[in-house]
């Protein structure tokens, strides 16, 4: 094995060209995890750690371009306002350990369908920069996870930072688990409001081989809240029209059974919880800020 | 590979580091320092435990050459490093370092080590003394873990909450699950660190 320690991101870059089966570590809590088990030797190690770019995040006018190893715990400190879904995912991650040293490049870079990123990525829109000596590209956050643990990047490509959409209405995050901390999440869910365009965005976690959006319900309710003239007239959502758009996102799971949890729990328990992030997010809208508030766990 | 890297203090080498190798391991098997535990190497417990560059991770998930010109304290630097805090002194590393404690010239904090064995003639850092007052210490594992996590939440929070000091140390496991006497510890500590300022 070895391990490269570039110190500029150019560096990095020429790194990856040279080394294209190079494993990038930044936090390491994905990476070090494999080799202390001896389930991963890979070739080259390469560490981001010297990289300062990477842990540096800018506001724009429309989005967060979050550098890829911004630690959660900077994310929770640092842009709750601006993106309250990835705040609270972030929140949800491991533990205070954890998440001083990880971030949601890693989350990228792994791509599990249990990452806790994801469904907020999703729910709030985003563009992951994605970079090799050839230039740079960004591929929307749709089209990135490709599989099980496989996403759309190329043998060369790093993981510069995240493009995500500053929050332009509530958002909230959930997550099925046995405690509050260190663990995988049984199934996730993130919802974000978006009054500017008058679309409700979602992101599903751990309930199919990839994250997820539940599209056959965002556009379900996109109508239905249209038709009613809700998001002029502010009224509470029919339940009918919860219930279905629940419904609407369990089907959109495709789960398996695992140690965790069985298939159709987790396609109960994403309807729950898009029933609840739906209510959560709507009453704060609602509210006369229209900002989200911050919710507990329970509804 | 060669490291070159600060523990609790003092400029330290590691040769022949292989490359996929833990900070965990370096320090257990090559500094000498077995205060940090192994156990689940999976950054589940939280019982490996360190400060780096100030911030609480787990060694175990940090590889030793990603601490190349980094400053590690370990359970065994931390009495060191709460004096240190408390005087304020140059020696002092500024990194994540919380000013509320070396404001209005706090006192130096002078360990009474009167009913234990295990202080005896050594001075202990104040959450250490608490753990041992409270009889927080148990089967022993897990303490290092949590008095490097509880020592950093007491850095910057001198008045935790219950949920505060919980949220703090939920990266860090006791299989004996003595987690009361634990709590008992940390507010002892905050109630003692309250007390001195």
């Amino acid at each position: 094995m070895d391990f490269l320690r570039p110190a500029s991101w150019e560096e990095a870059l020429a790194a990856k060209a040279e080394h294209p089966t190079a494993v990038p570590i930044a936090g390491g809590t994905d990476v070090m995890v494999e080799i202390n088990f001896d389930h991963r030797r890979p070739e080259y190690l390469l560490d981001l750690n010297r990289i300062g770019d990477l842990y540096e995040w800018e506001v724009g006018a429309d989005s967060v371009r979050l550098g890829a190893s911004v630690p959660y715990t900077r994310i929770m400190e640092n842009l709750r306002g601006e993106l309250p879904g990835l705040s609270l995912a972030s929140h949800t991650v491991a533990s205070p350990q954890i998440r001083n040293r990880g971030g949601v490049g890693g989350n990228l870079g792994t791509a599990s369908p249990a990452g806790d990123a994801h469904p907020a990525l999703l729910a709030a829109g985003a563009e992951v920069e994605a970079e090799s000596v050839r230039g740079t590209r960004l591929i929307p956050i749709d089209e990135f996870y490709t599989g099980v643990k496989r996403n759309a990047l190329a043998p060369d490509e790093l993981i510069r930072a995240v493009h995500i959409k500053k929050a332009d209405g509530p958002q909230q995050y959930s997550k099925v688990g046995t405690r509050n901390a260190m663990v995988i999440a049984v199934c996730a869910f993130g919802l974000a409001l978006h009054p500017a365009t008058r679309t409700v965005r979602t992101g599903i976690g751990s309930a199919a081989p990839t994250p997820v959006r539940a599209k056959a319900a965002e556009e379900f309710l996109n109508a239905a809240l249209d038709e009613g003239g809700f998001w002029d007239n502010g009224r509470i959502i029919t339940p009918s029209v919860a219930k279905q758009f629940a419904d609407l996102c369990s089907a959109a799971c495709n789960p398996i059974d695992d140690v965790r949890g069985t298939a159709s729990y987790r396609r109960h328990a994403v309807g729950i919880m898009a029933r609840r992030t739906l209510t959560w997010t709507w009453e704060s809208y609602r509210g006369t800020d229209g900002r989200s508030i911050e919710k507990g766990s329970v509804a | 590979m060669r490291v070159n890297f600060t523990v609790n203090g003092r400029p330290q080498e590691a040769d022949d580091v292989w490359e996929g190798e833990s900070l965990l391991y370096v320090l257990r098997e090559r500094m000498g320092l077995p205060g940090s535990k192994n156990a689940c190497e999976q950054g589940e417990c939280g019982s490996c435990t360190v400060r780096l560059d100030g911030v609480p991770v787990c060694s175990c998930l940090v590889a030793a050459g990603q601490v190349e010109g980094r400053e590690v304290v370990t359970v065994e630097g931390l009495a060191d490093y709460a004096r240190q805090r408390v005087c304020g002194a140059e020696k002092c590393d500024t990194s994540a370092k919380s000013d509320t404690l070396s404001q209005g010239g706090s006192p130096t904090w002078h360990p009474k080590p009167t009913d234990s064995q295990t202080g005896e003639g050594t001075e202990l850092a104040p959450i250490q003394q608490a753990f041992i007052d409270a009889g927080a210490v148990q089967c022993g594992f897990c303490t290092p873990g949590l008095l490097v996590a509880a020592d950093e939440m007491l850095e910057h929070n001198p008045n935790p909450t219950d949920a505060d000091i919980r949220e703090a140390l939920s990266g860090n496991l006791c299989r004996c699950t003595g987690y009361e006497k634990i709590m008992d510890a940390v507010r002892l500590a905050a109630a003692r660190q309250g007390e001195a300022v």
